[in-house]
């Protein structure tokens, strides 16, 4: 039958680009996790056909205990407060600006224009531009000159300071106190619904978590031979305003398309009904932007997980304070030959990654199956 | 709607125009630091137009960049063409030709859109050089085109499924088989779908920078990693990087300022659930 024929000439036009995506996507991936379980080639770490031997994890071992790689576990740290930092930033001046724009004022599309066009600039080119403002020579530092003040000192992108330090040995009991606070606080929110038992269920793994977290500390093996300090690296201040400015423009895009949405007799209502219009936000439209807030968390999340041009090009490869997994991935792979080291690195960095995707793309897929059916 | 001068719309104006500024301030200095001479570029005078006009900074960056810039056009409009034919092809079937479990291998390619590409850059360099591409303009090349196939797969998707199935359907009643359905009426209506799709992928590989550094030699690096190094070196006068970041950017910004209405639909392309 002519369809059925048809339908097999469609799946062999499809075959070629699945069979890439197969080997360059899943084929590499499995193959990046083998090289972090094997010692490749000592010695000849540039032969085209390295000698590999399985070693089993000593190369995570490595990177999370050996005194040499401080510098990796720092380089999470950074990862996690670069996360935060563009989410946080770039939400909240996003949807500020949506809200302004919202307002119908003259010009909205000249404005729109402005705001998002970092978005379309290559990351090197936003971090040779940003490199040159934040320099201590540069423009930003100047600015309060203007205004009769002392020039700033501020060193954006080279300063070695660092805050909110802590032991690298206390992170499983601050990951206890912060998801135990989070448990915390959805159980007072079920208390309040009037759900008790359920309250109390999400309330008992948080208390022995705390218990935990006070008492139970020394049961936890010694990570480090020696106590060691990470905390949070001023420098990477500079590239996380940067990286700001390049996707405040769009969370700003995905927000207005957002409040259009919102039906306009919806708004028409509210104001009807007295509301002013900060209760028209917080009430009617923030819980319609819900689902939006969450698509652009996990992007951005996932966007400043790989961020390694703006970084490289802003700070350079070899600033250590402003370093991140993506950079170190490639000093050691590519500079240092180290692949299978390497390799591990990529896969920690995947992993993360994939924390947040797997889970949008499986929402996704059941969102296609719902419509579908 | 009347617009009455109110304290509120006034306030509205401040705010935007004072953000709007902010955001263009670093486009001010790329510009009239590009402009000035070496010489003349010190912390008193870092925000002021320079009295003398020093073009030669763009002659200068551009003899630096001009090799990188030929492989970047070269890279990026082969390789857009390329996956923006793949994709459609793609598109077509996952929208018209569904089969069993299409549902589940198009959210598989699309997680590969997703991955940071450092855990796949090691069998990547390695296969490259294993079929000797490695360090020219095509290992790139297919790089880019394989890795670029979820996003122009996607959007082309999306595109066809708004294409009303009375129409693919009278056309097979007529006896069009998989190819003349795609010339006939599939194709001659892509036109605003690859209009999207040039216009992001070509965005895209312009910016490129991680497989730009890694992939190729000196001699094929594209504009990005030539503008790193021409800012990277120590002791650089401010001048040329940032007539660089001009030339760099120039392509990208034309597109976005021109055509932002469809930049902006691949931007959300990305982003909302298809």
């Amino acid at each position: 039958m002519r369809l059925t024929r048809d339908r097999i000439i469609a799946f062999s036009v499809l075959l070629p680009s699945l069979i890439l995506i197969a080997v360059f996507v899943y084929g590499f991936i499995g193959q990046t996790v083998y090289i972090s379980l094997t010692d490749w080639g000592k010695g000849a770490a540039l032969a085209v056909n390295p000698q590999m031997h399985l070693i089993g994890f000593d190369n995570y071992k490595e990177l999370f205990t050996s005194f040499l790689h401080g510098r990796f576990r720092q380089d999470l740290i950074n990862a996690f407060f670069y996360t935060v930092s563009l989410v946080l930033g770039s939400l909240a001046l996003g949807l500020f600006l949506a809200i302004l724009l919202d307002r119908e004022p003259r010009g909205e599309g000249i404005f729109r224009t402005i705001f998002l066009y970092p978005m379309s600039l290559s990351f090197i080119v936003t971090g040779t531009i940003w490199r040159w403002l934040l320099a201590p020579e540069g423009g930003v530092n100047v600015l309060p000159s203007f205004i009769g003040l002392p020039a700033g000192q501020f060193r954006w992108i080279s300063s070695r300071e660092q805050i909110l330090t802590f032991d690298w040995q206390s992170i499983p009991a601050i990951t206890a106190i912060v998801v135990s606070l989070v448990l915390i606080f959805l159980a007072v929110r079920t208390w309040r619904k009037g759900t008790h038992k359920r309250a109390l269920i999400v309330a008992f793994p948080a208390l022995l978590l705390i218990l935990w977290a006070v008492f139970g500390q020394r049961m936890v093996p010694q990570m480090l031979p020696i106590p060691e300090r990470h905390g949070f690296n001023l420098a990477t201040i500079g590239v996380s305003i940067a990286a700001i400015w390049q996707f405040s423009g769009y969370t700003m895009a995905l927000y207005l398309a957002g409040l259009r949405g919102v039906p306009v007799g919806l708004h028409e209502a509210a104001r009807l009904d007295g509301a002013t219009e900060i209760q028209y936000y917080m009430r009617v439209a923030f819980p319609i932007l819900k689902p939006i807030t969450l698509s652009a968390v996990i992007i951005l999340a996932h966007i400043s997980l790989k961020m390694f041009a703006l970084i490289f090009a802003m700070a350079g490869p070899d600033n250590a304070a402003t370093d991140h997994p993506a950079v170190l991935m490639y000093l050691t792979t590519f500079r240092g030959n180290k692949f299978a080291l390497g390799a591990s690195i990529a896969v920690i960095l995947f992993l993360l990654v994939a924390l947040f995707i797997i889970p949008y793309l499986i929402s996704s897929y059941r969102e296609q199956r719902r419509r579908a059916s | 709607m009347t617009t009455k001068i109110t304290w509120a719309r006034v306030l509205l104006y401040a705010t935007l125009i004072t953000v709007a500024a902010v955001y263009v301030m670093p486009i001010y200095m790329t510009v009239i630091t590009a402009l000035k001479n070496p010489a003349d570029i010190n912390l008193d005078t870092a925000w002021q137009v320079p009295p003398h006009l020093n073009w030669g900074s763009f002659s200068q960056a551009y003899d630096k960049l001009g090799p990188n810039i030929m492989n970047s056009v070269i890279l990026a409009v082969t390789a857009t063409i390329l996956s923006s034919m793949l994709g459609s092809l793609n598109g077509y079937v996952f929208s018209k030709w569904q089969f069993k479990g299409n549902d589940i291998v198009f959210t598989l390619v699309l997680f590969g859109m997703f991955i940071p590409y450092q855990i796949i850059l090691i069998p990547l360099f390695q296969t490259l050089r294993r079929i000797h591409m490695y360090g020219g303009l095509p290992g790139l090349i297919l790089a880019h085109v394989v890795y670029g196939l979820p996003i122009t797969t996607l959007i082309f998707r999306n595109f066809y499924a708004q294409i009303p199935s009375s129409l693919t359907e009278s056309a097979q009643i007529d006896g069009a088989g998989f190819f003349k359905l795609y010339l006939s009426v599939i194709f001659p209506l892509s036109i605003p779908g690859f209009v999207v799709t040039f216009i992001w992928q070509f965005t895209q590989i312009w910016n490129e920078f991680l497989w730009g550094i890694t992939l190729t030699k000196y001699s094929a690096n594209p504009i990005t990693v030539g503008l790193a190094q021409l800012a990277g070196g120590q002791a650089v006068s401010w001048n040329l990087p940032m007539a660089g970041s001009i030339i760099a950017a120039i392509p990208v910004l034309l597109i976005y300022i021109l055509m932002g209405r469809y930049f902006i639909r691949g931007l959300l392309a990305g982003s909302v659930k298809g």
